[in-house]
């Protein structure tokens, strides 16, 4: 197990100097001057040549990655240049609220599409599994970026039940670093999010579970008299959902990005709109930050999968 | 399903091709006097924030969609499936090269990568396929490496080497060919993740500028006019769910018609 765990971790050295050494890269393609592109054709010669010697751009290009390199894992990223505050502390700041909306749209998702599954399974093959299967490809099709406004139409303007901006008021109370937010401002951004998920994890659900309610264990259960809601929540769930929990830490990803649209609709203060609003500003290295910071994360919740995965199923350690 | 998938498909590649002359509607056309007007007769989705029929960008909005589908589906398919086929012929240390590539690409969501790009190049249609195409390959070159391990040892090949076949005549006549059908359910697939991807970057102004017609654009118009005008975010929306809905039918269609393990 130790050992599994050890390659496990060491390969994912490699994967995040890739991961630093293409966020590194990305202020090296911006066409031109990159400090002109930031501060407008506008600048002085003067101003640019300040802002150059900023960023370390006249240094020979190693040497500005090794230092980026360094300065990445002792978690200074710069200096905004539109705040001209720490990357890092705007960063800190700004991931609460994004791992707030994360949570809370992966709830939403499994509150949906384990019930779904189930149903769908038990009685694969009728119209309501068809039924359910159909609602979750319809899920699946619909981009968060429609569903959103469309919940925001309906909840928000036609029957005036959620608010459809922002995060509540500004003096919110404060628990730890995630601030309080008034359920109801979560609400939409969280289904929004989640219900693109839940079509996944309803259909992942319904396989897993149909490929254990062909289980001679199932089947064994069935004839000792045991009842068949016992057999599929009991029995056939528990190894059923094995396959899910990858799934969920796979999906992630998908969760992280797909903040970065949910918190632009909604205006929700996270990293996804901090993202969007400083490549609006040409503010690379909040740009940088950002990618670093959601890149990583996702690999460290990829890795926390994997590990995960190896100890609930014996199996993988030893492949 | 998969009837129900192509017809959808076609009737969205018929709207890009002849749509546009059977409107008969200038899609850069402004009638500011009815700026954000609902639908009407003589403009069946309504008009936009500057009047211009909604119809008319819609069907011109499939071109860009297809059109970045598409392109996007080609060129990926084309580099994974060679980059997946050298990978798992090959073996050794360009395996493992190609493999820590593929490793490092995959660590990105895939969509954040896309986000970087054009940040960095500048939003436009060229950047925006590109970037995808970045992204997009990896998925096929994964898929491909993994069938060509396995089929690198059946006895076909092995027979076509003790023939004395090269390998690259190996590689692009018997090991390649079979991994086609899989690779044709991942384009099909491929197809809706590109469109909702162009979609999202447009929707976010990173994707097509104005006054080229994209759905994600029109989308993020129609979002500061949800009170006084919600056909503007209604009609993009459901054409994007559609045309994506289409391919995913089709997709999971083609799959369940060449995989032998699912017919039933």
């Amino acid at each position: 197990m130790l050992r599994f765990l050890i390659r496990r971790i060491l390969l994912t050295v490699p994967v995040l100097i890739g991961v630093a050494t293409l966020v590194f890269a990305l202020i090296h393609l911006v066409p031109g001057d990159p400090a002109v592109s930031m501060l407008g054709e506008a600048a002085t010669p003067a101003d640019v040549a300040a802002l150059r010697a900023r960023l370390g751009l006249d240094d020979p290009l190693p040497r500005q990655y090794l230092r980026f390199l360094g300065a990445a894992t002792r978690l200074d990223l710069g200096v905004s240049l539109r705040t001209g505050r720490p990357v890092g502390t705007e960063l800190a700041e700004k991931l609460g609220a994004t791992a707030l909306l994360a949570m809370a749209a992966m709830s939403v998702a499994l509150i949906v599409a384990v019930p779904l599954g189930i149903i769908a399974a038990i009685r694969a093959g009728t119209w309501v599994d068809h039924l359910a299967m159909a609602v979750a490809l319809i899920g699946l099709s619909m981009p968060n970026f429609w569903l959103g406004p469309l919940l925001a139409l309906v909840f928000g303007v036609q029957l005036g039940w959620l608010p459809i901006s922002g995060r509540g008021s500004s003096t919110a109370m404060l628990f730890g670093s995630v601030p309080a937010v008034p359920p109801a401002y979560l609400v939409l951004p969280a289904l929004t999010l989640g219900l693109g998920l839940a079509a996944i994890l309803a259909r992942m659900t319904r396989a897993s579970l149909i490929d254990e309610l062909r289980e001679l264990y199932v089947r064994a259960a069935r004839a000792r008299g045991v009842s068949m809601r016992r057999a599929v929540l009991v029995h056939a769930l528990r190894n059923g959902l094995i396959p899910i929990i990858t799934i969920v830490g796979l999906q992630f990803g998908a969760v992280l990005t797909g903040t970065i649209i949910t918190e632009t609709i909604f205006a929700w203060p996270g990293l996804g709109r901090l993202l969007i609003q400083s490549i609006q500003f040409r503010d690379y290295p909040m740009v940088q930050g950002c990618i670093l910071l959601i890149a990583v994360t996702y690999v460290t919740v990829n890795l926390l999968t994997d590990l995960t995965y190896g100890i609930v199923d014996p199996r993988v350690r030893y492949e | 399903m998969l009837r129900l998938g192509l017809a959808v498909v076609a009737m969205a590649v018929l709207a890009a091709l002849v749509g546009p002359a059977l409107v008969g509607i200038d899609p850069r056309n402004q009638e500011l006097a009815l700026r954000l007007a609902g639908p009407t007769w003589g403009h069946p989705l309504g008009l936009d924030e500057l009047g211009r029929d909604v119809l008319a960008r819609l069907v011109l909005g499939a071109r860009v969609s297809l059109m970045v589908g598409v392109s996007v589906v080609c060129v990926s398919s084309v580099v994974g499936v060679l980059v997946g086929g050298i990978a798992g012929y090959a073996g050794g240390w360009v395996d493992i090269a190609i493999g820590r590539i593929i490793d490092v690409l995959m660590a990105f969501p895939g969509i954040l990568l896309a986000i970087a790009l054009v940040a960095a190049l500048g939003p436009s249609l060229g950047h925006v396929v590109l970037a995808l195409t970045v992204i997009g390959w990896v998925g096929y070159a994964r898929l491909v490496r993994a069938q060509v391990l396995k089929a690198r040892e059946l006895e076909y090949v092995q027979g076509a080497r003790s023939l004395g076949a090269s390998a690259t005549r190996i590689l692009v006549r018997h090991v390649l060919p079979s991994t086609y059908s899989s690779v044709l359910v991942q384009a099909t697939l491929g197809m809706a993740g590109a469109i909702v991807a162009e979609a999202s970057l447009s929707f976010l102004g990173l994707g097509v500028q104005p006054p080229t017609p994209s759905w994600g654009a029109m989308l993020d118009a129609g979002r500061g006019h949800l009170l006084d005008a919600p056909h503007l975010t209604i009609f993009p929306g459901m054409a994007i769910a559609l045309l994506v809905l289409g391919f995913n039918f089709l997709g999971d269609g083609l799959r369940d018609r060449l995989d032998p393990r699912r017919i039933k």
